[in-house]
Order: structure tokens, then C-alpha cells, then sequence
């Protein structure tokens, strides 16, 4: 009996099988959790609404392919590709800050035949994280003087496209995919404390910036309850959500705060605070579990990535996956401003669904198409 | 730096540099997973209790049930104050498509005045709960609501309503009695439990309706619900239900006070009818009056206009408030006011001539009678009510005594018990005029007063009265409206119980009472045309007068307008042994005192022998 369950485990998931498609059964297996788990708070958050859920089963599914499509690609392609998916993409940003559509004061999508629409900016969280793995891809690490410079460079200007449209809470996670690439690459620490110490001084150009709404969120969030009716409801709300949900929650459905539409976003963005109600702190340990065990399959991936490229791409994707998820829970349990950040895999919405499932994609193709050594 | 030439790159340390960052960016996963499992922790267990009662204060909402309101009943249980099942088409406005589209709608079905749909957006405007309707047309009639009833199907949001509304089947001539509910204003809310009148329709304005307000109001349930975010009622968690408010028996006689109004004819004025055995107010009747009917659901502003603005004053409460000198009426207290303090006797005479002087050669006070009485006695100076022997008995006596001793039968405040908004009249001093004229006090105020004019002024509930206490014989009881509230007689704090006027000499009271029965009797009295009746009637006439004749001016009433002719008093009760009913009557600008002589005559008959005109049959109620 020299077989333990673990051991059984661990062979199951170096299987030659899922090798051979490309799959990382452990990450799928999460991701699978997290999903099926989403759908069931949804369900409740939706108000019943099975249309719903269905329509975001199939953007898991359609996600799921997209994610084991890009799995079968190898990661030198993506790092040949991405130069040019770089530049295309600008290309579109500025056609959408030129002709894009929007709603509510804001101009992100652009329009397609067939009264689709189409938002470059989302696809920018994945090509700027490739775009400085590969600038670097070649580089010797850590990076130089220069380098930080070119790539701050290359971070900066569709950053700033995309906060003019204005999508704050999607610049800040663009601007982090690729700062965190320049991590991963050994950004000298006396940057990083640099930067620490200018963050204050960039936040004060930054708030000049700011549109109003966006500043008020600001406001709010130091203090939500000057405005209970207006810019604070959200946020007085969510956390009444939270925090009458206790430990153990007030059960599946029968959240007040979601279910009497006391909660608004209930079903996007703020749809942690169903949870929170619904399945108490026990339920929120649960998910956030389940985000770790992505995240650090998503490092363990990274670590152990074949190349410079791979593993810059990988890191900081799985960085961004968890910047996603603190940014939301930290606006929505309000220690951060509310910036419209969606918890992935379980808010309700198609764009950052198929982009989440990219990501794993790539991390898939990372893991599974090293050489055999 | 040449080692880190692209030739001699180190691929195993670049792997490790990225590896340690990679191990550096898990420490801060974890560490912000902490923070936010700290943040949730805070939330969830620290502070749950705090967020678990906002969570229940978001959602359970307690509403009033308005009780259904006491009745009014007379003495013999007529119904005064009704309610009513009514149907009022209402409207919640966040199930209607539009304003036009509702007007659209409803066009040829049910024809909605531009005032009804004024209203209507006008409330629209104001703070309500969602999903409250709001009334559109109120008090449907049967036609229109069947009419609405066959559409109601394709009306989405519009819907009729069963309400009780309160409804006064008498109207006009028991208004300043009973008084009126009305729409329920902010000023009103101030004096009563807020959350109790949520819902509630209207509330007690004037009368015993105002005064009663506490009793017949009930006790409202509550309806403990939950709501969702747009304020909706999802479902009833729990139900109290409403206490229904007491009713209450008045000593009103339906029938007294419907035919003492009629009475009054097209005169202003006021009756008062009190029983002397139990200070039970039997009729309060104030002319012009008007239709409470219109206050009840909020009346329109052109109805309130034109009764605010009518010269006539329906809406002054004469009974209550009207301020009149009591005239000859006075007289009566005057001549027991004289006996107590040893000013008059019954036996002393005195030679009245056709005026009064103070002093040899000063003013005139004339007398009603030009050649004056000659020699008379007390009992003779109140059956042919002479003035000059008042005169100068209140110039021997002074303001003091006068005020002293008349205070005593009310005047100058209010005993009535149970309704609001009562004068107290004007019984002058020398304090008085002090104050409110910085003047001193002149004989001459006091020559004025003792014959009822001057600076007295009383109103009709005063002067009835003081004539209830002089038929008690001093052992009288405070006016008040209310016998029994539910079935328990009313207590009134302890005020309710005999009040007792001593006389120095208590035969007076019989005394002045025989006097006063010979005012009616006797060929001279001037109340003679209360003879012929099968009881005993005492009586005291009075003529006001609403403008001061100079001196030597003659009083010529044809030449007058209507407006400034004398007032015609009258103050009386019947049968005087056991008196029954004590009644003051006063026609504005009436003339002779022999209008009101007539309406009391008339009031004794139908109260004491029930000769009440067939017509007034149906406010007879359980009455023999």
C-alpha cells in the first residue's frame, strides 16, 4: 500500500491524458468550484431569475472554450503576437475614445455589425501584462534604468486612454497587470519605496483627473455615511448586507437585504454581499479559499514557467486574477473606494468572464507545454 | 557592467530573481487575504448585531391601522356623527403608465373635475410611500362605480376603495356643536401621537368632535410588514388590530336644537339650553350655520372661502364666543348682588324717574321708559326692568362688589366643561380697565354696567349659564356637553360634581325667582307674552344695545339699518319649582326682546310638554 490518496491525487493530475489537451486539471478543478458556486449565489441574488444563470452558464461555457482554445497555443506564439496585439489594440482605444458608444458618461465599447459591442479596454488586461513579459522577454533580468522607463512608458499610455473614457476601475487593472510584470522582472525594491513615497503625490495629480462621480466615490468611501440616500447607499448597504449575515448567514434565499432589493448591484458588482448574508463569514472563508487555491496554483505555474516571458505572463495574470478579487471585496465591505471591479467568476457579465477564462488559458498553456525534460 | 550582456545572461538567476518575487507576492496574497478576512470578521461577528438591526430596520415597517371612530349620539340616541362606507377611486401611482395616459384612460368612463385631478398631482408632489395610493375621486356614487368596475380590469393601478368617512346627517344646525373632523394638518399632529394617525383620515377639529378627540379616535392597530428597497409591502409578519374608538352620549336633544335653529329664522344668533339638575347642555345653537360635511375629506378652497368670507360669519361660534352685553339680563344678579351686600332691600322704594344723575345737573342716564316708573320696589324694578333703579344701585355699590359677586355666576370666564375655544367674556374692574385702557375707573363705567352695558360683555353660554345657577338655586353644575362616554358616565377630573352658590340670605333665591316668574305673569312685565302656558315660566328680557345713543338721542329703529338695531335677549327656565330647562336666546340686531321671548316660549312647550311640530318627528329617536 504504497499508493496514499495523495499520492493517487497527484498522479491523476500529471496524467499524460491532460497533458496531451493541454489542461491543468487542478486549476480547471477550481475554477469549476468557483464557478458552480457563483451560479448558486447568483441564482439567490438574481431573484430567482433562472434566465440569468442560464445565460451566465453559458458564458462559462463559452469561456471554458476560450480558456482551452488559447491552453492548446504555445506560449512562444503569444509571445511573438504580442508586440502587434499591442498595437492593435491602441489602435482600437483610440477609435473608441473617437467613435465609441457608451452609457453613463462613459465611452468604452465599440460598436460591431449585428448591434454587438465590444470593449478593447478589457482585452488590454491581457495584452499589456504579454506585451512587457515580452519586452523583457529578451532582456536580461532584472530590468535597467532605461528599461523601467520604456516599459512605465508602454504601461502609461493606454492607461491613460482608458481612464479618459473614463474607466477607472479598468485602468488601475491594466496599469497593475503590467507594474506587476516590472515586479516579477526584479524592479529594484528602492523603486518600489520610490513609488511608495510618490504614490501620495500621484494621487493628488490623479484626483485632478478625476471626473466628478469618480471623485465623490472617493469621498464616499471616507465617509459613506454623509450621504445615506445618495453616493453612500451603496456602500451602507453592502456592508448592512455583510454584517447582519453573521457566521453562519441567514440562509440561501433568504438574504433581506439582496432578496428586498435593499442591496443595489446585487447581482454584478456587489454580489459578495449576497454571499456574505446569505452563507454568513463561513461561506465568505469558503470562496475565499477557493480564490487561493487558483492563485496559487497560478503561482506555482509561474514559478515554475519554462521561460522569462512565461513566467512574467503567468505571474502577473495571476497577480491581476487576485488584484480582481481584493479590489472587489475591499469596495464592497467598504475599505476601498467603490471603482467597479467585478468579482470574477461569480458577478454577473460577459466581458470579464471570457477575459478571466483567457487568462487561465494562458496560464494552462504555460504549464502544459514545457519541454519534456 | 558587462556581464549582463545578452552572451553571458544566467538564466538560472534570472528564474530565481522572478521565483523570489513571485514567493514576495504570495506573502502579500496572504497578507491581504487577512486583511480582508479581518474586514469580514469585523463586519460579520463583531459588529453583526449592530448591522443585523439596520438589516431588520431596512426591512420591517410598521403601519397604523386607523381605528374606526366613536359615534355621536343625542340624549335619546340619535345618531350626530356618523361614519360611512364610502368608495373612493385611488391610484398608486407607480403602477400607472403616465398622468396622460391615466387621463386618457379613464376619459369617458368616469368624468374626473380639473380640481380632482389638481389635487391629485398636487399630492403627487408630495412625500408619501411608494405603492401608497393616492385618492383621485373621492365618495363615488353608486352609478360610478359600477361604471368603473366594468373597466377596472384594463385600468392597471387604479383601483376603488372602501373607506369609512364621517358623515353629520344633520348638517347646518348641529355644526357648532358637534363640530367637524377634518383633514389632518402638521399643526394637528403636534398635539397628538404622530405615528398613531398614520393612516388615519382625518381628525377632531372644533366642537365635541375636537375636544372628544382622544376618546373617539380608539386606539389604532398596528400592522407590523416588510418592505423591499422601493418601499412595497411584500407580506404581513403580524397584526394588532385596532380598538374602535368610544362613542358618546351628549345631552344634546336632537329635536330642541334643530327647532331653536329653525327658530332663530333668517336672524343671527344664539341659543343655549341648559338642564339646571345636571348642567347637561340640551340645545348650543350658533346661526348662520354651516355644512360640516364639507370639512371632512378637506374642503375645497373655494368652499372655504366663501364661508370665511361671508359677512354673516358662519363660521364664528356666537354660542361660545360671541361677545354681547347682557343687558337687562343683568338684572337679576344685579338685584341679588344689591341684597347681599346690603345695597337693596326687597321692601325699600324708590321713585324712578325717567333718567338717572349722579350728580345734580351731570349726565343723563335715561331710562327704556321716558316718564320714568314712579315709586316702585325691587321686585317691581325687575318686572318692568327699570333702569334708573339699577342705576343707582350700581352707582351705590361701586365696580368692586359688582364684579365680586357676578364673577361668582360665571361671567368673566368659563365654567363650561368639554368644549374648546369657550370666551370668557369681559366682567370689568377697576384692574381691568387698568390694564387694558390705563384708565381709572369712573362712576359713571359702574352706572353702565348695572344695567348690562358699558364695558360688560358675555357670551351666550355664559349668560345661560348664570340663569342655570340661578334656577339651582346655587346648587348648580358647570355646563358640558358629554353625558356618557362609551357607557360610563364622564368624570371630568372631578369639576363634574354640584357646585354650591351660598347666599347670605338664601331665601333670595326664591325671591328673585318670583320676581323674575312675574316678569312673565304680571300685566306690566315685560315677558308677558310667555303667558298661558300649563308650567311655570321666570324670564328676564334684554335689549343690547350695538351702538351708543348720544345723550338726548332718541332711538327710532326704522331708521336704522338691520345691522345696527338692538340686540333682543332673553333669559329664562320653566317650570321654576323643578326646573327642567334653563335657556338664554339672543336675535343679533333682532329689535324687541319679543323674538327671543317667542323662540323660548316655543322651546319650553316642546322640552316640557314635548309639543314639538310633527316635522321634527324624525329627530325623535327613543325619546316618548
Amino acid at each position: 500500500m504504497r499508493d496514499s490518496f495523495f499520492e493517487r491525487v497527484v498522479a491523476f493530475t500529471n496524467a499524460r491524458l491532460w497533458k496531451l489537451i493541454h489542461l491543468d486539471i487542478l486549476l480547471l478543478g477550481a475554477l469549476l468550484l468557483l464557478m458552480a458556486g457563483g451560479l448558486i449565489v447568483l441564482y439567490s441574488a438574481s431573484g430567482e431569475n433562472i434566465g440569468m444563470v442560464e445565460r451566465q452558464g453559458v458564458r462559462f461555457i463559452i469561456g471554458m472554450g476560450v480558456c482551452l482554445g488559447l491552453a492548446q497555443l504555445p506560449p512562444k506564439y503569444m509571445r511573438r503576437a504580442s508586440p502587434a496585439l499591442f498595437a492593435f489594440i491602441v489602435v482600437l482605444l483610440i477609435a473608441v475614445l473617437l467613435f465609441g458608444i457608451g452609457a453613463k458618461g462613459a465611452q468604452r465599447w465599440l460598436g460591431l455589425p449585428g448591434g454587438l459591442r465590444f470593449q478593447p479596454s478589457e482585452l488590454m488586461k491581457i495584452v499589456m501584462p504579454m506585451t512587457i513579459a515580452w519586452y523583457f522577454s529578451d532582456r536580461q533580468l532584472p530590468p535597467r534604468y532605461n528599461e523601467v522607463l520604456v516599459v512605465l512608458g508602454l504601461i502609461i499610455v493606454p492607461v491613460l486612454m482608458i481612464a479618459k473614457q473614463p474607466d477607472l476601475g479598468t485602468a488601475l487593472l491594466v496599469a497593475v497587470s503590467g507594474i506587476f510584470v516590472l515586479f516579477l522582472a526584479g524592479l529594484g525594491w528602492r523603486y518600489i519605496l520610490g513609488a511608495a513615497v510618490l504614490a501620495p503625490v500621484a494621487g493628488y495629480v490623479l484626483w485632478h483627473f478625476m471626473h466628478d462621480y469618480q471623485r465623490q466615490r472617493v469621498l464616499t468611501l471616507l465617509d459613506p455615511e454623509s450621504d445615506p440616500l445618495g453616493a453612500g447607499w451603496n456602500i451602507i448597504q453592502s456592508k448592512t448586507a455583510i454584517g447582519s449575515g453573521g457566521l453562519y448567514g441567514k440562509g440561501w434565499m433568504e438574504g433581506t437585504q439582496a432578496q428586498l432589493n435593499f442591496l443595489p448591484e446585487s447581482h454584478t458588482d456587489f454580489i459578495i454581499a449576497v454571499l456574505a448574508e446569505e452563507f454568513g463569514l463561513i461561506g465568505c472563508c469558503l470562496l475565499l479559499f477557493g480564490y487561493l487555491l487558483v492563485i496559487s496554483r497560478g503561482l506555482y505555474i509561474a514559478a515554475n514557467a519554462e521561460d522569462n516571458y512565461a513566467r512574467l505572463l503567468a505571474g502577473s495574470l495571476t497577480l491581476t486574477f487576485f488584484v480582481y478579487v481584493f479590489v472587489n471585496i475591499g469596495m464592497v465591505s467598504g475599505i476601498l473606494p467603490v471603482v467597479g471591479v467585478p468579482l470574477p467568476l461569480v458577478s454577473y457579465g460577459g466581458t470579464s468572464i471570457i477575459t478571466i477564462m483567457a487568462t487561465f488559458g494562458i496560464l494552462m498553456s504555460v504549464q502544459t507545454h514545457k519541454r519534456a525534460r | 557592467m558587462s556581464h549582463r550582456h545578452q552572451n553571458f545572461r544566467n538564466y538560472r538567476q534570472e528564474r530565481q530573481v522572478t521565483r523570489n518575487r513571485i514567493i514576495a507576492s504570495a506573502v502579500f496574497v496572504l497578507l491581504l487575504v487577512s486583511v480582508l478576512l479581518g474586514r469580514l470578521f469585523y463586519l460579520q461577528v463583531l459588529q453583526h448585531k449592530v448591522y443585523e438591526t439596520k438589516a431588520d430596520d431596512n426591512r420591517v415597517l410598521l403601519l397604523s391601522i386607523p381605528p374606526t371612530r366613536g359615534l355621536i349620539y343625542d340624549r335619546n340616541g340619535v345618531v350626530l356623527a356618523d361614519n360611512r362606507p364610502i368608495h373612493s377611486l385611488t391610484v398608486v401611482p407607480e403602477r400607472i403608465k403616465s398622468v396622460a395616459w391615466l387621463k386618457k384612460q379613464l376619459a369617458g368612463v368616469i368624468n374626473i373635475t380639473p380640481d380632482e385631478w389638481h389635487d391629485f398631482e398636487q399630492k403627487l408632489k408630495e412625500y408619501r410611500r411608494p405603492y401608497q395610493p393616492i385618492t383621485l375621486k373621492p365618495q363615488l356614487t353608486d352609478a360610478q362605480w359600477a361604471r368603473v368596475a366594468v373597466d377596472l380590469y384594463k385600468l392597471d393601478g387604479v383601483q376603488v376603495e372602501a373607506q369609512l368617512t364621517r358623515y353629520y346627517p344633520y348638517g347646518k344646525a348641529f355644526a357648532h356643536a358637534i363640530g367637524y373632523v377634518g383633514r389632518i394638518t402638521e399643526k394637528d399632529l403636534e398635539r397628538v401621537n404622530k405615528q398613531a394617525y398614520q393612516g388615519a383620515l382625518f381628525i377632531g377639529k372644533t366642537g365635541v368632535e375636537g375636544y372628544y378627540e382622544h376618546v373617539l379616535f380608539g386606539k389604532p392597530g398596528i400592522s407590523k410588514v416588510e418592505v423591499n428597497a422601493r418601499g412595497r409591502i411584500m407580506e404581513e409578519l403580524g397584526k394588532t388590530p385596532p380598538v374602535p374608538g368610544k362613542s358618546i352620549h351628549l345631552y344634546l336633544d336632537a329635536r330642541l336644537q334643530q327647532y331653536a335653529y329653525d327658530l332663530l329664522g333668517n336672524y343671527k344668533g344664539s341659543v343655549v339650553a341648559i338642564d339646571p339638575n345636571t348642567g347637561g347642555i340640551l340645545a348650543l345653537v350658533s346661526k348662520p350655520g354651516f355644512n360640516p360635511n364639507l370639512f371632512v375629506r378637506g374642503i375645497s378652497s373655494k368652499d372655504y372661502a366663501a364661508l370665511r368670507n361671508s359677512k354673516r360669519l358662519p363660521l364664528f361660534n356666537r354660542a361660545l364666543r360671541g361677545g354681547y352685553p347682557p343687558a337687562s339680563t343683568i338684572k337679576p344678579y344685579m338685584a341679588l348682588a344689591g341684597l347681599q351686600y346690603g345695597y337693596s332691600s326687597w321692601t325699600e322704594r324708590y321713585f324712578a324717574k325717567g333718567y338717572y344723575q349722579i350728580n345734580p345737573g351731570g349726565r343723563k342716564y335715561r331710562d327704556w321708559k321716558r316718564g320714568g316708573h314712579g315709586w316702585i320696589n325691587l321686585q317691581r324694578a325687575i318686572i318692568e326692568s327699570v333702569d334708573t333703579y339699577f342705576y343707582q344701585l350700581a352707582d351705590k355699590m361701586g365696580i368692586t362688589p359688582i364684579h365680586d359677586f357676578l364673577s361668582r355666576f360665571g361671567f368673566g370666564k368659563s365654567y363650561l366643561l368639554d368644549l374648546y375655544g369657550a370666551s370668557d367674556g369681559i366682567l370689568p374692574s377697576k384692574a381691568w380697565k387698568r390694564a387694558k385702557y390705563n384708565q381709572p375707573w369712573y362712576t359713571g363705567d359702574s352706572v353702565n354696567v348695572g344695567i348690562g352695558q358699558g364695558y360688560m360683555v358675555a357670551t351666550p353660554m355664559q349668560m345661560a349659564t348664570a340663569v342655570s345657577i340661578i334656577a339651582a338655586r346655587g346648587h348648580y353644575y358647570y355646563p358640558r356637553m358629554v353625558k356618557d362616554i362609551g357607557n360610563k358616565p364622564a368624570t371630568f377630573d372631578g369639576k363634574g360634581g354640584v357646585h354650591n352658590l351660598i347666599l347670605k340670605d338664601q331665601s333670595n333665591w326664591n325671591k328673585i325667582i318670583t320676581a323674575m316668574h312675574k316678569v312673565i305673569t304680571d300685566p306690566k312685565g315685560t315677558g308677558r307674552r310667555l303667558q298661558g302656558t300649563d308650567y311655570t315660566i321666570a324670564g328676564k328680557t334684554g335689549t343690547g344695545q350695538v351702538f351708543s345713543l348720544q345723550d338726548g338721542q332718541k332711538y327710532e329703529a326704522n331708521k336704522l339699518a338691520k345691522r345696527l338695531h338692538d340686540h333682543a335677549l332673553f333669559i329664562a327656565f320653566a317650570p321654576i319649582d323643578k326646573p327642567k330647562i334653563a335657556i338664554f336666546a339672543i336675535f343679533e340686531n333682532g329689535g324687541s326682546a319679543a323674538k327671543p321671548a317667542e323662540l323660548t316660549k316655543k322651546l319650553f312647550d316642546a322640552y316640557i310638554d314635548g309639543k314639538y311640530p310633527k316635522r321634527y318627528d324624525y329627530l325623535k329617536g327613543n325619546s316618548k
